[in-house]
């Protein structure tokens, strides 16, 4: 790995003056994308600016329905937290799903959304679930904040501190795996509540995640599984690769949203 | 350079190490701790997995300077003098090894999954747990026997889950 000088900031204060000293800042958080990277040499930065020494940096708190959870928390944490349990389990499925547990144990909900993978599981979650972005300068609505694959709004050096959402009533996460990587070749987040739908999809999109708007539509004047059959995908962008076929991609994306509606129902029935 | 102080296997260590210097390079070559293998360097396989302050992590992908005031247990720090951990001892009773390059992350993995686990383990959920942690040799099956057999020696024993 190339030499670099790592800066361990007590209090998010201390960081400007950190980067304002270094020549190519980064921020280190869980590492699990950036230090593999950076071991390849693919990137070299100067300065590390480690952000887990930040105090309260990971947590994850709520007032009635509405949740923050720290940028910091790890996808561990977001996994067994009582809070996400409690009030958005389908959160904390999707944290438990993400890589394996070593790499649950270090990776965290800032990183994961910051890097903004076509394949990460984070994204379809924070749009399905329309959440604010907090960051040391401002808030980004979720559906401004990804700007294409691995690119976000964030300006350069801008921290992401917190995630906050109202909890949804009802949601779910449904994901087919690459069976190597075992990022998502898709994903779908549906977000039910009083008067609304949203569903979000990852892993397929060419410019990443994004709304799956004409279902959301459709769900909510009639919340059942067959409806996903009716949906038009052709005028969106999909990738294809070796690991899938357009074809292929639109029928997963089809199978995951009727399992994730399904799984609803099923709360909603029992 | 940084100045870590840690505790390594039980004992203090205070090293001034270089800021980009591995965590797993540092067990290896600094402490002569070479139980801890590196067996992809892309963060996939769980060969180079120790237990920092009681979470399983890939020391491969993590710095050393960031296990400053950590207490870290790497494969040598599990048994007890002569005597072997118990899943140690269920990994040799069921031949859960071959060449054994993956076994030191392994049993580290395997002893985290057992003492974590909210009642008893059964194959589908160690199966799951192993994701981390590739073997090319064995197939699982004899590793997930293992770690089923030493989850009930576990469950049996009242007095500690430790050794
Ligand atoms: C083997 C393996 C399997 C994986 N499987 C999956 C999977 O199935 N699904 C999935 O979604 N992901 C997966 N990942 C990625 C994992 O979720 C990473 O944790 C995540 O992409 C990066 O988060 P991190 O905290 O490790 O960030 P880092 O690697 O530390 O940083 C990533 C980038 O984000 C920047 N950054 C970090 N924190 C902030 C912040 N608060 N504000 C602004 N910028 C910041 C960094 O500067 C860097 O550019 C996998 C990774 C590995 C190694
Ligand atoms: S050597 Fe660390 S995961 Fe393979
Ligand atoms: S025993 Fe050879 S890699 Fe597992």
């Amino acid at each position: 790995m190339n030499p670099f000088t790592l800066h361990r900031p007590s209090a998010i204060d201390l960081i400007s003056a950190m980067l304002a000293s270094s020549s190519d800042p980064k921020f280190l958080a869980g590492g699990m994308t950036l230090l593999p990277s950076m071991k390849l040499g693919l990137i070299t930065p100067s300065d590390l600016i480690d952000l887990t020494s930040l105090p309260a940096f990971g947590e994850i708190s709520n007032e009635g329905r509405r949740l923050s959870v720290g940028a910091g928390a790890t996808h561990a944490a977001v996994a067994n937290e009582r809070r996400i349990r409690e009030l958005c389990p389908a959160l904390g499925r999707l944290a438990g799903k993400i890589g394996d547990r070593h790499v649950r144990n270090r990776g965290t909900i800032g990183g994961s959304l910051a890097n903004n993978d076509p394949a990460a599981d984070y994204p379809a979650a924070i749009l399905a679930l329309d959440a604010t972005i907090h960051t040391d300068r401002r808030e980004i609505g979720s559906s401004d904040f990804f700007r294409g694959i691995f690119e976000t709004a964030l300006d350069e050096h801008e921290l992401i501190t917190s995630i906050e959402f109202e909890a949804p009533e009802r949601a779910a996460y449904a994901k087919f795996p690459h069976p190597a990587s075992g990022y998502a070749l898709a994903g779908v987040f549906v977000c039910r509540g009083d008067s609304y739908v949203r569903v979000a999809v990852t892993g397929v999109g060419s410019d990443g995640a994004f709304r799956l708007q004409e279902l959301e539509g459709k769900l909510e004047a009639q919340f059942e599984a067959s409806v996903v059959d009716t949906i038009d995908l052709s005028a969106l962008e999909f990738f294809e690769d070796r690991h899938g076929s357009r074809a292929y991609r639109e029928n997963l994306v089809r199978v995951m949203a009727r399992q994730a509606i399904a799984e609803i129902a099923a709360v909603d029935g029992a | 350079m940084t100045r870590i102080e840690a505790v390594v296997n039980g004992k203090k260590v205070t090293k001034t190490v270089d800021d980009n210097r591995l965590l797993v390079t540092f067990l290896r070559e600094d402490l002569g701790l070479t139980g801890t293998h590196v067996g992809c360097d892309t963060t996939q396989c769980g060969a180079c997995v120790v237990n920092i302050d009681g979470d399983t992590v890939k020391s491969c992908t993590s710095l050393a300077a960031g296990a400053n005031g950590c207490s870290i247990t790497t494969i040598e720090g599990v048994a007890h003098g002569e005597r072997l951990h118990r899943v140690q001892e269920a990994f040799h009773r069921h031949h859960a090894l071959q060449c054994g390059y993956c076994t030191p992350g392994l049993i580290i993995t395997a002893i985290d999954i057992i003492e974590k686990a909210q009642g008893p383990l059964d194959e589908a959920t160690v199966r799951q747990e192993l994701k981390g942690n590739l073997c090319r040799c064995t197939g699982y099956q004899n590793i997930v026997s293992a770690i089923l057999d030493a989850a009930e020696k576990y469950a049996m024993s009242s007095v500690s889950k430790v050794a």
